[in-house]
């Protein structure tokens, strides 16, 4: 049987992985897919749980988060999409203000 | 009768109430009219109140004086446990005092309705005049030290304004406000004692403090009334705050005779006077009160010698006389030295008054030595300066004589010879001066000059303006209107029959003022006419009459005899009359050692602590925060990254904390 | 024998998330992103989430990555392409700041008492999470309907070009 704190370590190192591009990464797309990683990290905790507590209610949750992260990622890809038409590039600190 | 008496200060006071708001309205004889009438009434009632007093027997059933009523006027504070009412105290002192001040106060009115003719602010004042009356009633009819400090403030306002009256001129405005601020040291030595006599007593009524001032520690005693001295030694010119008398007298004249000879300065003597039980508790308050009297007696009279300016030699007279009333009551003779007051009230302010006649008819001139030969053209003006002269020489027959013999001869029973000497020595000054004055005025070739029109028009009333130049003025030299005689002559009259109030005991005839005022003094210890044998009155007296006469035939030899002489033996002293007639530097040494000091400090202060300190607090507030504002600016800067690395950072503090806690805790 | 399949699983799918951050190309991240789906799909069935691991292919894998394709695709590589890394400090500030939260986060689980493994339930899991959602969290299946359809909405409104004049 393999240990919940196995599974719990993983998630984080995933969700910290999925953090760490965010601050790093300077295209829009990859920062999104970073964010992704971390929603990621976060249902396996969730799943996790919920097999080792025994209810289902941690995958109804996960799935639920799925369909959260679907839309989020719709809607991001099109302001990444109108982005580039209005700035031609992807480039967060290309399109910051200052 | 005692219900009207509230009236008595009243009255005055609704004359400045009228005057001050519907005087535009009225012309200057209305408002003169107006102010002398209030002033007028108040004397007749008071007048009134006082017959009606001698018929009421002296000693009360319990031996106490029979002769004194508290009246109540109105609740005044009421709070918690404090009750204060506003009460008036009717006794003979404060009925001879409101007799003084309202007499002398209807007669400067009515002369100054003549005298301040041709200035443009009349309304202001006779306002001003009448609230100063208003005020000095209060101070003296008052029964306890709250209400005796209010009228105490308000003359000293008065007096403020009335110097300053012709505030255009910078001397005024300078000389008002030395006069206000050398009284305030004197205020705030007041205002110690009567928070140390509500601290003692727990009462400032009259009929509560000196009943309990046996009951005193003498110390305690000793301080009460040392500070109220040195309030009293403000308001009345004595050693070291006299010097904002001489600077008074650029009011005009009728001021100066109305306030500063016969009424507000003699306020500090009735203080003393009143607080008798207080000053005889302390061992040593009296004696104080006696040597600094006497001194300044003698400091005024040597300065009185040497001035030229006529006013001013009737201020230093003033200072001198006054310290002579000091004398009186730091000897014990209390009555004497009333009487004193009330002589010298009548007396000075003819003398004042006189000086305001020469002065109109001069356009304003003040140096004695430019003037002269005035005898034929001034007769009236001539003789009643000669009654005031005689009076205050102490030569017999008129009123000076005997008061100021009773205080001497006093002085050197109940005090001692070296009081008694200096007394002595200051009455021959007196005469001195006294007569040098007059010499130089009256007699002699006229050495009147003169003056550019402008600094006569500021100097006295504006009626002389456009007076002619010398020649023509020479031959053109009047003699006052009758509005400003008449009570110059009334005032003549009284100072030679005011004197026959208090004859000498050795005469037999028993001493009238002394009687009438003796039962207010039931309580003190001392002996009020001396009990001394006659012949030390009658050596007093001799030797008075001895050095008056001398004093006069020097004064003649010096000033009509061999003119010139004066100025050669004055020279011979150099030094000496440097030194008295730079006034003995007093003046320089407090600028020096007070109002500099002050200033500087006053300068320091406003540029490091307000300039730096405190607008520096508030203008760093004010930094602070724009500080403040900027350094928080700078978080927006518009780059995402930045903020989501904020947002992680937030999200890893709070992790970090929960750990530590769940850790430590 | 569920430990190996665990480590291997594991060991891949952290390999392919540090592959999506690390890598320079787009579209490699996004293919690297697809690999960690599987894994993690793999790591639900192992994990007894039948249902969760199905809906992880379809939806994660089928149709957000390919989405994330599609749009890389649209835009053109070029543009895709990034210029060298950001400011050094802010690097080093990332990396930092995520270490601290995973050594914080990793301390927190290994403080807690490991709990014992409910017992495997034989229910069809399908069926049970698909009573659960449409009874006690109804509310929540809803309201995701509804950020689905704002979704698309949004994301039409958001990518249809102007149209001109």
């Amino acid at each position: 049987m393999v240990p919940a704190s196995y599974y719990l370590i993983l998630a984080a190192i995933l969700f910290v992985l999925g953090g760490i591009g965010v601050l790093i990464r300077r295209s829009a797309l990859v920062m999104l897919m970073s964010v992704e990683l971390m929603l990621a990290g976060a249902n396996l905790t969730l799943v996790t749980y919920s097999r080792f507590l025994g209810k289902v209610d941690g995958q109804a949750f996960a799935f639920l988060v799925m369909a959260v992260a679907a839309a989020e990622v719709a809607v991001g890809l099109a302001i990444a999409v109108s982005l580039v038409r209005h700035k031609d590039t992807t480039d967060v600190d290309e399109i910051d203000p200052c | 009768m005692l219900s009207y008496v509230w009236l008595i200060p009243a009255l005055p006071l609704l004359g400045v109430l009228v005057n001050a708001t519907a005087g535009r309205w009225f012309g200057r004889r209305l408002v003169a009219a107006i102010a002398s009438l209030a002033v007028g009434a108040s004397f007749a009632l008071a007048s009134l109140v006082f017959v009606t007093m001698l018929g009421v027997p002296a000693t009360a059933l319990d031996g106490g004086n029979g002769r004194e009523w508290t009246i109540p006027i109105f609740r005044w504070i009421v709070t918690g446990d404090l009750k204060v009412e506003a009460r008036l105290l009717l006794d003979q002192v404060s009925i001879l005092m409101t007799l003084v001040v309202t007499s002398v106060s209807t007669l400067v009115h009515i002369y100054s309705a003549a005298y301040m003719r041709g200035d443009e602010h009349y309304k202001r004042y006779f306002t001003w005049l009448n609230l100063f009356v208003f005020m000095m009633l209060v101070l003296v009819l008052g029964d306890s030290f709250l209400t005796m400090y209010i009228g105490w403030e308000g003359v000293g306002v008065c007096s403020y304004l009335l110097i300053g009256y012709w505030f255009e001129r910078e001397s005024a405005a300078e000389a008002a406000k030395k006069a206000f601020l050398v009284n305030r040291v004197g205020d705030f030595g007041f205002l110690l004692a009567i928070l140390l006599i509500f601290s003692k007593v727990g009462s400032l009524a009259f009929q509560d403090v000196f009943p309990a001032a046996s009951a005193l520690a003498p110390a305690a005693a000793t301080v009460i009334s040392l500070l109220l001295f040195l309030g009293a030694s403000a308001k009345s010119a004595q050693i070291p705050l006299y010097i904002w008398l001489p600077h008074a007298m650029e009011g005009p004249t009728p001021v100066s005779a109305l306030i500063h000879a016969a009424t507000m300065v003699t306020a500090g003597v009735y203080m003393v006077v009143r607080c008798y039980s207080l000053f005889e508790r302390s061992g040593s308050a009296l004696q104080w009160v006696a040597w600094i009297g006497v001194l300044t007696a003698l400091f005024g009279a040597t300065m009185a010698i040497v001035e030229t300016d006529l006013k001013r030699i009737l201020a230093y007279s003033t200072i001198s006389q006054l310290g002579y009333m000091f004398l009186g009551a730091g000897v014990g003779t209390y009555t004497m030295g009333l009487f004193q007051l009330t002589t010298h009230a009548f007396y000075k302010a003819l003398f004042f008054l006189c000086a305001g006649s020469v002065m109109h008819a001069l356009g304003g001139e003040t140096d004695i030595f430019k003037m002269g030969g005035l005898r034929k053209r001034l007769p009236w003006t001539w003789a009643a300066c000669l009654v005031a002269v005689l009076s205050i020489s102490g030569v017999p027959l008129f009123a000076g004589f005997f008061s100021k013999d009773e205080i001497m001869h006093l002085a050197f029973v109940e005090g001692n010879i070296a009081l008694g000497v200096l007394a002595l020595v200051t009455a021959g000054l007196s005469g001195f001066y006294g007569f040098r004055l007059f010499f130089v005025t009256f007699y002699g070739s006229p050495r009147v000059v003169e003056r550019s029109r402008r600094s006569r028009q500021m100097r006295a009333s504006s009626s002389e303006r456009g007076a002619p130049s010398m020649v023509e003025r020479a031959q053109g030299i009047h003699e006052s209107p009758w509005l400003m005689l008449a009570p110059m002559l009334i005032l003549a009259v009284l100072s030679v029959t005011s004197g026959y109030l208090g004859l000498p005991k050795v005469l037999g005839l028993g001493n009238a003022i002394d009687q009438f005022l003796h039962p207010a003094f039931s309580a003190s210890t001392r002996s009020s006419l001396g009990e001394g044998a006659s012949w030390t009155q009658w050596a007093v007296i001799g030797a008075s009459l001895v050095e008056t006469s001398i004093a006069i035939t020097l004064a003649w030899w010096l000033y009509i005899r061999k003119w010139g002489t004066a100025e050669r033996w004055s020279q011979s002293a150099g030094w000496l009359y440097n030194l008295i007639s730079n006034k003995y530097y007093v003046d320089q040494a407090y600028e020096r050692g007070v109002v500099q000091p002050l200033r500087a400090l006053a300068a320091g202060l406003s540029s490091a602590v307000e300039a730096r300190g405190i607008d520096g607090a508030v203008t760093g507030v004010g930094r602070f925060v724009s500080l403040a504002g900027e350094g928080l600016h700078r978080l927006n800067t518009g780059r995402t990254r930045q903020y989501a690395l904020v947002l992680l950072a937030g999200a890893a503090l709070i992790v970090s904390y929960l750990l530590l806690r769940s850790v430590l805790g | 024998m569920e430990l190996v399949v665990f480590l291997i699983l594991a060991v891949l799918a952290v390999v392919s998330g540090a592959g999506v951050i690390a890598q320079r190309s787009a579209t490699r991240s996004a293919l690297f992103l697809l690999a960690c789906f599987c894994c993690l799909a793999g790591l639900f069935i192992l994990l007894n989430a039948q249902f969760v691991a199905l809906a992880q292919v379809i939806v994660y894998a089928g149709a957000i990555v390919v989405l994330f394709l599609f749009v890389v695709l649209l835009i053109g590589i070029e543009r895709v392409a990034e210029k060298p890394g950001p400011r050094k400090s802010e690097r080093v500030a990332g990396i930092l700041l995520g270490a601290m939260l995973l050594v914080g986060i990793v301390w927190a689980i290994l403080a807690t008492k490991g709990s014992t493994a409910a017992p495997l339930s034989r229910a069809d899991n399908v069926r049970e999470i698909g009573q659960l959602l449409l009874s006690g969290w109804a509310i929540p299946f809803e309201m995701a309907a509804v950020v689905l359809l704002v979704a698309i909405v949004g994301a039409a409104v958001l990518a249809k070009k102007r149209l001109e004049g």
